[in-house]
């Protein structure tokens, strides 16, 4: 067990490209931490970083009490799952998972319990004389897993372990690993480009893009109070909608009779607003011309425009809308303001 | 539909340009085959049948006293030359080049794509470039240096200096490039260190590779003739594709040349190749071409 602390983590490659920009954070022990962003974001550079597999540029890096900046990937505690498993193919699953503990000269009944034990955990035991070829992708996962489980480290890293899953079973490995996380409590840094597992899985979400920390904080904050235009439209599906607006003698105003109060300079305000924060309402103030309807079982996106602007709409299974002019109504509460030049919120 | 041995074949039209084909085929499986099938008959006569007629379609009865004098009767002054000890001294050669060849090849491969050498892109291609430098063309130097070190009429003077291989160094640097970097992360976080990735990890993904390697090596050294001319003097030493040119030589003076014994001896030395390719053909195919990481 142990929590996990960057100061001015810093990664600048042999070429002169800065991957990460100086990045402090601290994680708690036993925390699930996503780190969520798009492809280039440097997200997996910083795990990699913290697993030892890249070198750090500058900056100080303590898992525990212990600097760690110069100790070696094996000496720092810490267990990896990575995307495409990385199983060793010529291994059983068995050799796979206790490769880890042979190394570190455990005696070879301790091994056997241990990867006894892992096994049951994760439901491998029938599985532990084939090889990983003999598996099927789910399986695969779980062997991952074993082998970073069966170490009982201070630190699980995941570098997108789910992106190689059909969307089934993705959401099935979701709920384990989470599952496995809260019951071992084992501190976790999770790496991943899919919003969704990073919603559904995280205790504190950090998103990154290019190299730089956009926002940290719960999965609720980071959805409804989101720090950044950037942050806005990446969490969430689908996105928040964002909306050019004025702001006058204090007001904010979205066209017609809209306004919010804000504390802001007169001039153009970006005005963020979530899909089912509005909603449809006969007697509402807004008009709004539905272009297309998003069919998508429980619920339905409506696509069209507002003043000329697009806008989604998303409303239940139960309210039946069809193409054309109807009225909206905003919920005010729920309205974000960012400056649209430097894209954070007000 | 109980009989399926009935089944009718669909008959095809017969081509002209199928039957050319099967007529190029033959014709060079006759090119191959014809010289073996003469040295198979010249194994089953006499000397002097041989010397008489040349080579005949009859088959004679000689072949059990050529194999016993091909393989035990001694030639040459020492009496150390028999044919079993030259099938040992060409297999020595062989696995000796082949087992060496592959684990300098792995070697040089493995330091060149998993450690950070400075100029490594360079030293691969030097490598590369030693093919255009075969053993004929730097034979004197080579023979000199073995000879100041002592090494004429040994096993190491024999392979190490045949050893060296851009073949095997190329093709496992290929075949590492191809391990996906995961798995050297996957094994430095299970504390696996250079040695133990390479002997724990590599050594066992390479397996077709290396058993491919070991076949062509394997060939490639039972067939050494001009080096092992060079360095064996001493006819303890000899091996079989040497040995066999010593038999035939005694043309002269009223002695019979031992074609018999010879030819048996060709036919030894030609099987232990043709056994090791049609026995690891399959390993063979995998090994080139297969890429089950």
């Amino acid at each position: 067990m142990a929590q996990v602390s960057l100061k001015n983590i810093r990664k600048v490659y042999p070429n002169g490209y800065e991957a990460v920009v100086p990045t402090s954070f601290n994680i708690a022990d036993g925390e699930f931490v996503v780190l969520v962003g798009p492809s280039g974001c440097g997200k997996s550079t910083l795990l990699r970083m913290i697993a030892g597999l890249e070198d750090i540029t500058v900056g100080e890096l303590s898992i525990g009490d212990r600097n760690v900046n110069h100790v070696d990937p094996a000496d720092r505690d810490i267990a990896m799952v990575f995307q495409n498993y990385a199983l060793y193919p010529h291994m059983t699953v068995r050799k796979n998972i206790g490769y880890g503990l042979k190394n570190r000269k455990t005696a070879a009944s301790d091994i056997e319990a241990k990867v006894q034990d892992a096994a049951k955990m994760l439901n491998l035991t029938e599985f532990l004389d084939r090889k990983p070829s003999q598996l099927s992708g789910g399986q695969r996962q779980r062997v991952a897993m074993g082998r970073a489980v069966v170490r009982d480290p201070a630190l699980f890293l995941f570098d997108e372990p789910l992106s190689n899953l059909d969307a089934k079973l993705r959401h099935q490995m979701r709920i384990e690993i989470k599952a496995l996380q809260r019951r071992l409590g084992v501190t976790s840094i999770y790496v991943t480009h899919d919003q969704v597992e990073a919603m559904t899985m995280a205790d504190r979400i950090i998103v990154l893009n290019t190299g730089r920390i956009e926002q940290i904080g719960t999965p609720t904050e980071i959805y409804h109070r989101p720090a950044s235009t950037f942050v806005a439209s990446f969490m969430g599906a689908p996105p928040m909608n964002l909306l050019n607006a004025e702001s006058a003698d204090g007001r904010v105003h979205l066209g017609g009779d809209m306004s919010v109060a804000a504390s802001t300079a007169d001039g153009p305000v970006i005005w963020g607003i979530r899909p089912e924060d509005i909603e449809i309402d006969p007697t509402g103030d807004i008009p709004f011309t539905v272009d297309i309807v998003e069919e998508l079982g429980a619920h339905r996106l409506l696509h069209g425009q507002l003043n000329g602007q697009d806008l989604t709409i998303h409303v239940s299974k139960d309210v039946v809308v069809s193409a054309g002019p109807i009225r909206i109504s905003i919920n005010l509460d729920a309205v974000v303001l960012f400056n649209p030049e430097t894209g954070l919120a007000l | 539909m109980t009989d399926t041995t009935s089944t009718p074949i669909a008959k095809r039209p017969l081509k002209w340009t199928h039957v050319m084909d099967h007529l190029i085929l033959i014709l060079g499986a006759l090119f191959m085959l014809v010289p073996l099938l003469m040295v198979l008959q010249t194994t089953t006569t006499t000397d002097l049948e041989t010397i008489k007629n040349g080579p005949e379609f009859v088959i004679g009865d000689q072949f059990d006293d050529n194999f016993m004098s091909a393989m035990f009767q001694a030639s040459g002054f020492s009496g150390e030359n028999t044919g079993l000890r030259m099938l040992m001294n060409s297999l020595i050669l062989g696995i000796g080049f082949a087992l060496g060849k592959i684990v300098i090849g792995m070697m040089a491969a493995y330091a060149l794509v998993y450690f950070r050498l400075r100029f490594a892109t360079l030293a691969f291609w030097l490598i590369f470039t030693t093919l255009l430098l075969p053993l004929e063309v730097r034979i004197l130097p080579s023979y000199e240096v073995a000879q100041k070190l002592g090494l004429l009429n040994t096993y190491t003077g024999l392979i190490v200096p045949l050893i060296a291989s851009a073949t095997a160094t190329f093709f496992f640097r290929q075949f590492f490039r191809s391990v996906p970097e995961e798995l050297v992360e996957a094994a430095r976080i299970d504390g696996a260190g250079p040695v133990k990735f390479f002997i724990d990890i590599l050594v066992p993904l390479s397996q077709t590779m290396i058993a491919a390697m070991f076949i062509i090596m394997f060939v490639f050294g039972w067939n050494q003739y001009l080096w092992p001319t060079m360095v064996t003097t001493e006819e303890g030493m000899f091996t079989l594709v040497r040995g066999i040119k010593q038999l035939t030589q005694d043309l002269e003076g009223t002695n019979i040349p031992e074609y018999g014994r010879a030819n048996m001896l060709a036919l030894i030395a030609i099987l232990p190749p043709v056994l090791v390719v049609i026995f690891f053909q399959s390993w063979f195919v995998k090994g080139l071409t297969e890429s089950d990481k």
